[in-house]
């Protein structure tokens, strides 16, 4: 068993079903025509020993850490800026999504080595969005930050490129 | 400075402090430990990730 960095693929197929809404827009096929929302994005850390990947459609409690001070589900992901995108030629471009904030576990206690974060989206039954993985790690009475990467076309966290 | 440990607030001069980092093509990872004689008592650990999931997409010729 092992986690894999990925965006899950059931994530894509959403997309396109408009089943995801990382920033405030008006869809004609969601009940908030007049109040545009944003979904709300989770992260949830995940056991060296978990398999979470591509394959993943939802969050699950399965292989998720636990521990002093951990929410099973994990932390709700600063979201302020919405995805954007840029041409970088006539048959090319990327859109991207960084969330707005480090993501931040204080004062737990993770004594079971872990290695992975999940995002996902709590607003749409908790669908799975991407797998990021790191060294494994354990948390002994402190915190734990993820420090997202420049919200730009090459370093975004999430990003879609045409090829 | 007080550090908030498994037996409670200590100030970091009765600790021992390690720290080490790792900086790869995926991450840049920091972390901090106290310890208490042989004791680990406090590990916090800060992850920058520096590598993005991306999902090429193309269309189709007709």
């Amino acid at each position: 068993m092992a986690n894999t960095q990925s965006m899950c693929t059931s994530f894509m197929s959403e997309l396109m079903l408009g089943q995801h809404q990382f920033g405030t827009s008006t869809l004609v096929s969601r009940t908030s025509l007049t109040s545009p929302t944003t979904d709300t994005l989770k992260a949830a850390l995940y056991l060296t020993t978990a398999t979470i990947n591509a394959a993943t459609t939802v969050y699950t409690v399965t292989g998720e850490v636990s521990g002093t001070n951990y929410t099973a589900g994990g932390i709700t992901v600063t979201n302020a800026t919405a995805p954007t995108s840029t041409n970088t030629s006539a048959t090319a471009g990327v859109a991207f999504f960084t969330p707005s904030a480090s993501l931040t576990f204080t004062t737990v206690t993770l004594s079971t080595a872990f290695d992975t974060v999940l995002l996902y989206n709590s607003t749409q039954s908790n669908k799975a969005i991407s797998v990021h993985t790191f060294g494994s790690q354990t948390v002994t009475a402190g915190s734990f930050s993820l420090t997202m990467p420049a919200n730009t076309t090459s370093a975004a966290l999430i990003r879609l490129a045409t090829t | 400075m007080l550090v908030t440990t498994t037996k409670g607030d200590m100030d970091d001069s009765l600790l021992e402090k390690r720290e080490g980092s790792v900086d790869n093509d995926n991450e840049y990872t920091t972390w901090t430990e106290y310890w208490l004689d042989s004791e680990l008592v406090h590990r916090s650990v800060h992850v920058r990730l520096k590598k993005p999931v991306t999902l090429d997409s193309s269309v189709a010729s007709f």
